[in-house]
């Protein structure tokens, strides 16, 4: 079961003064428990890119296929593919609307009618993968700090059971504890059998958290690799808005004068490192 | 001297209305006790976690929010005095965290045009101001461009320079950075630093240490009061009760204030990264 995008390209306003190639020849496969992020610069094609997973923009050429149903107008299975592929938009918090966390998250299930006696159960565990007990239910989302509006988003989109999970730039505006936070919630789900797909300016993330990692570059595919071979990748060869994080270059670095350091992103495995090449 | 003082706070504190408090449930004030000033030509980060207060703090700035408790007086203005409001929003812009929420017009130009023409300024001032806000964002090239065409990266940057179009003489930027790539946060950091040359005011709000290089001075907000006032070289030292305050330590200075703990290497102040490498690695 996978998320299946082949050749897949898109231009802006085709034919007009405004056209704009946004995406070329995009190839990949999301495999269901996999983590795939891509990264690029601004205007690079991400969000375009993303909404093409769930038929909010439809191929022009190449394809898209979900679980075995293609991504095609007028096809019957784009509701299911709707359902399967869980959109969170950038600045999710902006699309609360409802007055109880509970309304909230009840929203699109009720919506996809699913009967009213099956709706608090899916709520509480919706609220629960993303660490949000009862005792939020009754309480305004407005009310509540950045992170956990983000939470309260990311269950509502949750409790359309969608089998897949794209999100766009979910950790803008978060503070570190909150990144964290939402990275292990992310690692948990893509423990559970989510797929996920993060769409991120923080490479940062990207190299720690993922399975594969897609660089885009004006709307193209420059790389698609494990993270320890993008690094290799970004080492050699430069690509605009992308630079890798400095405790990645400087381990690197020093792996390639010593053998021993191991490239990392991690600075308390390199300070382990150095303490021990020291001694 | 009040005209050498664009913003002070006296006191103030702000609780939120609301759901909560209208059932009489105990609501904790966003902010509570808050005394500072901004001086004229400074660059102040205002730094804290998720839920600090920074943007509470911010929209009192410009009258969005006047205090529940204390006073806020901009440029000798108090903001609780509607007839003052005009006046105080005309010095002090404000770019928000989404950009998407403050994007009006239809094209990049007419979005940038928006504050000026509401000033009633000669349409040749405003096309001169047009110009000048898209050269410092880098969005001349686009100026024709319908606004649903830009990415998200060229929409913060829409915001910034409509906010740089009203050639006010206080600019409140918060969170102006969290959509860009490092290479568009660079760029707009430089427009920054050259307003800030030019003696604007600027007051950012971020979460992000190596952004707030440039600044003249950090205050540290946690749950709604001023935890931390001083020059940026002290925040930096502050290693410890930066991890308590929830402000991001870049990894580079965590490893390097660890190194230097263990006695690995007899420098304090974190180098260069060519430099880093040379000193372990020689």
């Amino acid at each position: 079961m996978s998320i299946v995008v082949d050749r897949l390209s898109h231009t802006y306003h085709p034919n007009t003064p405004l056209e704009t190639r946004a995406l070329r020849d995009i190839t990949f496969e999301l495999q269901r428990g996999a983590w795939m992020s891509v990264v690029g610069h601004t205007g690079s094609g991400k969000s375009t890119l993303v909404q093409h997973l769930n038929g909010l923009l439809i191929p022009q050429s190449g394809s898209v296929v979900v679980d075995g149903m293609e991504v095609r107008e007028k096809s019957p299975h784009l509701r299911a593919v709707r359902r399967k592929v869980g959109l969170v938009f950038q600045y999710p918090e902006q699309q609360l609307f409802a007055e109880s966390v509970l309304e909230e998250v009840a929203f699109a299930p009720r919506n996809w009618g699913v009967p009213e006696a099956e709706i608090p159960g899916l709520v509480q565990s919706s609220l629960a993968l993303v660490g949000l007990d009862g005792q939020y239910l009754e309480r305004s989302p407005f009310h509540l700090s950045g992170g956990e509006k983000r939470k309260v988003a990311i269950a509502s989109v949750l409790a359309s059971a969608p089998e897949y999970l794209v999100l766009d730039e979910p950790t803008a505006g978060l503070d570190s504890f909150s990144r964290k936070e939402l990275v292990d919630l992310l690692t948990a789900l893509k423990e559970k059998g989510y797929g996920i797909l993060l769409v991120t300016h923080d490479l940062d993330i990207a190299l720690q958290a993922s399975d594969a990692i897609l660089i885009l570059n004006r709307g193209e595919q420059v790389v698609r690799d494990t993270p320890r071979r993008v690094i290799e990748h970004l080492r050699g060869d430069h690509i605009p808005g992308l630079s890798l994080p400095d405790i990645v270059t400087l381990s690197a670095e020093l792996h390639d004068r010593t053998g021993t350091v191991p490239v990392t992103w991690d600075w308390r495995v390199l300070a382990q490192a150095i303490g021990e090449m020291k001694r | 001297m009040p005209s050498h003082t664009v913003c002070e706070l006296r006191d103030v504190s702000f609780t939120y209305p609301g759901a909560a408090a209208e059932r009489g449930t105990k609501v904790r004030p966003a902010l509570s006790g808050i005394t500072l000033s901004i001086k004229d030509g400074e660059w102040v980060a205002l730094l804290g976690s998720n839920g600090s207060g920074k943007s509470t703090l911010a929209k009192h700035m410009n009258a969005l929010l006047v205090p529940t408790q204390g006073d806020c007086i901009v440029y000798g203005m108090s903001t609780s005095d509607a007839d003052h409001v005009p006046a105080i929003r005309n010095a002090v812009a404000m770019v928000f965290q989404n950009p998407e929420n403050q994007i009006v017009g239809t094209t990049v130009e007419e979005d940038t045009a928006f504050g000026p023409e509401n000033q009633g300024l000669p349409p040749g001032d405003i096309a001169r101001r047009v110009n000048d806000a898209l050269a410092a964002t880098g969005l001349r090239e686009k100026r024709q461009s319908p606004v649903y065409t830009l990415s998200g990266g060229e929409k913060q940057r829409l915001a910034v320079a409509g906010a740089l179009a009203l050639d006010s003489s206080c600019l409140v930027l918060d969170e102006p950075t969290a959509m860009l790539d490092p290479q568009g946060r660079a760029q707009l950091l430089a427009v920054l630093a050259e307003l800030h040359r030019g003696g604007k005011t600027l007051v950012s709000i971020t979460h992000r240490l190596e952004e707030i290089i440039h600044c003249d001075r950090a205050i540290v907000l946690v749950r709604g009061t001023v935890a931390w006032e001083g020059a940026v070289p002290e925040l930096f030292q502050s290693t410890e009760a930066l991890r308590e305050w929830g402000i991001f330590i870049p990894p580079l200075a965590a490893l390097w204030k660890d190194l230097h703990a263990r006695g690995i290497t007899p420098l304090p102040s974190v180098p260069s990264l060519p430099e880093m490498v040379q000193a372990l690695c020689p």
